[in-house]
């Protein structure tokens, strides 16, 4: 008999993980290009950007909310940098930002520390609809998803952004040691977000509030203020890996970003972080994004239509979520 | 006609652990109201679960009308013509009174091949019900616009409707007005004439003369004896209710109190009208100040008032003689008070942490480095020492709290209070649900830390506990204090009958 239980709780635990792993060596066996350097470094290049928002979308879920906001925040982000680092002498300036002097090369910096500003005020206002109304997470974020989509057609006009100036592109194509910028920024995010979550009152505050939220405050753990530094940070995230989206694409429209936070919401369940809150790790982020991107990867080396691909996520974020769910009720 | 509408016979239940029923009896006669009565954890709640067949009974036999009976469960005790009110209702306010009287049993009408709810019958039925009970509502208004007494009175007409021939009121007036308990009363008489039988459930005696006929009471799940309301007096009540050996299991108590007083609190009312209302007390340095009452006399309310977690609508809280504002348990911690609440699960334990991270939740600002970074060695040492001094078993530091018995959780939550090394501990039912050994170890905690000149405010439900471990009792009914006795003269009674001093 406990045998049998073991193997339940084996597939609940790891089943999507399993199954998903299978469908990577099917494919590395049909398609012997998929396991490709070459490929696994596109795949990886994919992960980096899509790991900073998840673990951005990590600190919500662990303290039993979630950022429906996430994408688009992305696509605000991808395209406010865009604006902002066009070429002097690219015949299509945006209209607004066109008579900008062409400043050197810190003007990237600063305009990713604008876009993260500019982002973090979101993030403020969802932390505080969050803690201060008590709007349920999944309400109020989808609200803000809908304003932040709303704000970047307003300012784009709708229009697609190009022509970036090389020292912004060459964020997302240069490296260092053989080794691209954007693995080095996902590597330090990563490590930052690692020692916040393990090594600090707030990393501590973080997983209480979402093991028993009265407990924590009961404790004497601001949990309003916890909620509010969660969520700002969370969009400070989108709004970096935004601007890294951005370089890589060497162009944005309003479209980008468009249901990444269901993407980094199933990566999240996948690596074990439960959507019922207090548990998650930075690790397990990371392999759940890695596990969704080989996934991707892996249907377009089978042939499979974009189409067809959107059925196949939707069944993936259904079924991971489905899982976690079962694990708390085994809990019980 | 058999003598007895129903006959409960003999009836024990076990729960692992403990006994909670040991051979009660309970007949009521038909046409009468039964009064049912017992301190808190008596067993009332239990025999009445095993009546309605949500519990089994180990042993015992239930007859009804004479009828040797078995009941299965809530739906079949309905059947067999049972009803309950409830003590809270659950009712569905935003759906009128007739849906909720007819919820899962809604008259139907076909329409061709389609069942549908058929409204007329059921706002018509239900008038005629409400009627009979004297209440003329409109069964189509909804059942939220209705006070808490109309709400019952729906409750009762939805039993009748049900051609109940035995009605439970399970502490009917506990949340009434004096009108509405009056008009409860008028139905209950009613009902009365018609030979439906009552068992009433409550702690007030005033209540008890006025509408009962007989009297069971239970003390310690144990069946004390049966009387006609008229023969007993209310000091007699008391007397049965309470009267039990006071064994020692206690360890020895010092009086370890001085002059200073570490907590005043003056004239507090909550925010809900209902609740606590112009209470005072003191608690000196080194006391251990006992809190009793019945259940629902809002002695957890008051405390958690002064903590920081529920409103507070005037009165005064001093700390150390200095007055004090106290929004959110984090003012009142950063005011040297500890809070062990009464629902460990609910607000007291982190169930997905560790026993590390759930000692020193509360106390992190302590373990910091260069003010950012937790100093892990530091924190190991405090849980460390607390896991020895505390004496709680566990596997590791990092072992799961939920894994854990309910008295080492408890004394993990001691732990995180002393980690803040507070001057006042309040304490809500420290011991409930643990067992006996673990009980005293908790004891002997609490008077160690009176001895190191802490104070501690202890609320409990259990009356040997109160007694046996307070240096003082501060007594509470329906919301105020109505009495205060120091050591020696505490005694069962006096306790029980402050606690049961609704008048005022």
């Amino acid at each position: 008999m406990s045998k049998k239980m073991d193997w339940k709780q084996f597939l609940i635990n790891y089943g999507i993980i399993c199954v998903l792993g299978l469908l990577v060596i099917y494919t590395g066996i049909m398609r012997p290009k998929f396991f490709t350097l070459r490929n696994l470094q596109s795949i990886a290049l994919n992960v980096a950007p899509r790991f900073i928002i998840a673990v951005g979308v990590s600190g919500c879920l662990i303290t039993k909310g979630t950022d429906l906001s996430a994408g688009r925040m992305v696509g605000l982000a991808a395209c406010i940098s865009g604006t902002l680092l066009q070429k002097a002498d690219y015949s299509g300036r945006f209209e607004l930002t066109k008579n900008l002097p062409d400043f050197p090369a810190w003007w990237v910096f600063a305009v990713l520390i604008i876009v993260m500003l500019i982002c973090a005020i979101f993030g403020l206002i969802n932390g505080l609809v969050v803690s201060y109304l008590s709007v349920p997470a999944f309400i109020g974020t989808l609200g803000m998803q809908l304003m932040v989509y709303g704000i970047c057609l307003v300012y784009t006009d709708a229009t697609p952004i190009g022509g970036y100036r090389n020292d912004y592109t060459y964020v997302a194509t240069g490296s260092f040691l053989k080794i691209p910028f954007l693995f080095w920024i996902a590597l330090v995010v990563g490590l930052l977000m690692w020692f916040l979550y393990n090594m600090t009152p707030h990393g501590k505050y973080m997983y209480a509030i979402g093991g028993n939220e009265q407990a924590a405050e009961v404790s004497g753990v601001n949990v309003k203020r916890s909620k509010i530094i969660i969520y700002v940070m969370a969009a400070m995230l989108y709004a970096l890996a935004g601007f890294l989206l951005g370089a890589k694409a060497g162009g944005t429209s309003v479209n980008m970003g468009n249901g990444y936070e269901l993407e980094a919401i199933a990566a999240c369940t996948i690596g074990g972080v439960s959507v019922n809150g207090g548990i998650g790790k930075v690790s397990g982020v990371l392999i759940g994004v890695m596990v969704f991107e080989l996934l991707k990867s892996a249907m377009q080396f089978l042939g499979l239509e974009t189409n067809y691909q959107y059925i196949v996520q939707g069944i993936v974020i259904i079924v991971s979520i489905a899982l976690d769910i079962r694990k708390y009720i085994a809990k019980k | 006609m058999a003598e007895y509408r129903l006959e409960m016979e003999d009836v024990s239940k076990s729960f692992p652990g403990v006994k909670a029923l040991d051979g009660v009896h309970l007949k009521v006669r038909p046409g009468t109201v039964h009064a049912l009565m017992g301190e808190n954890g008596a067993g009332k709640s239990t025999l009445m679960k095993c009546l309605f067949g949500i519990y089994k009974m180990d042993t015992g036999a239930i007859r009804i009308d004479g009828e040797p009976t078995a009941i299965e469960n809530p739906d079949d005790a309905l059947h067999k013509g049972l009803a309950m009110v409830h003590q809270e209702l659950q009712p569905i306010p935003d759906r009128t009174i007739a849906e909720n009287m007819y919820l899962g049993r809604y008259p139907m009408k076909k329409i061709g091949p389609f069942g549908m709810v058929d409204h007329k019958t059921m706002n018509e039925e239900a008038e005629k019900w409400l009627k009979d009970v004297k209440m003329d509502f409109d069964p189509k208004s909804k059942l939220g616009t209705l006070s808490i007494g109309q709400m019952q009175s729906v409750e009762i007409a939805k039993a009748v409707s049900q051609n109940a021939k035995l009605v439970i009121l399970d502490e009917p007036t506990s949340s009434l007005t004096d009108n509405e308990v009056e008009a409860l009363f008028r139905i209950i008489r009613d009902l009365k004439s018609r030979g439906v039988s009552m068992i009433y459930i409550s702690h007030k005696m005033a209540e008890i003369r006025q509408i009962a006929d007989d009297i069971t009471i239970m003390r310690d799940g144990t069946y004390v004896g049966s009387w006609e309301v008229k023969d007993i007096s209310d000091d007699e009540i008391v007397r049965q209710m309470v009267g039990r050996e006071l064994t020692n299991v206690y360890p020895p108590k010092g009086d370890y109190r001085t002059d200073e007083v570490v907590l005043e609190v003056n004239d507090l009312c909550s925010i809900h009208p209902r609740s606590f209302q112009h209470c005072s007390f003191k608690l000196r340095k080194g006391e251990i100040l006992g809190f009793g009452g019945l259940v629902g006399a809002q002695r957890t309310e008051i405390m958690e008032a002064i903590f920081g977690m529920r409103g507070i609508a005037s009165g005064q809280v001093l700390v150390k003689g200095r007055p004090v504002n106290i929004k959110r348990p984090a003012d009142a911690i950063r005011e040297g008070i500890g809070m062990i609440t009464e629902d460990r699960r609910g607000t007291g334990i982190l169930g997905c942490l560790s026993i590390a991270d759930n000692v020193s939740i509360s106390s992190l600002n302590h373990y910091l480095e260069g003010n950012v970074m937790l100093n892990h060695k530091k924190i190991e040492g405090l849980v460390q020492d607390n896991v020895g001094k505390l004496s709680i078993k566990t596997p590791s530091s990092r072992t799961l709290i939920q894994s854990l018995s309910g008295g080492n959780q408890q004394k993990v939550i001691i732990a995180r209070w002393l980690a803040n090394n507070p001057d006042v501990l309040i304490m809500d039912e420290p011991t409930r649900g643990i067992d006996v050994g673990a009980k005293y170890e908790i004891y002997q905690i609490m008077i160690e830390l009176v001895r190191q000149g802490k104070s501690i405010i202890m609320i409990s439900s259990e009356m040997p506990e109160l007694l046996g471990m307070s240096n003082r009792v501060v007594v509470m009914c329906n919301g105020h204090v109505t009495g205060e006795l120091e050591g020696e003269e505490a005694t069962q009674e006096r306790v029980m009958s402050y606690a049961t001093q609704f008048e005022n």
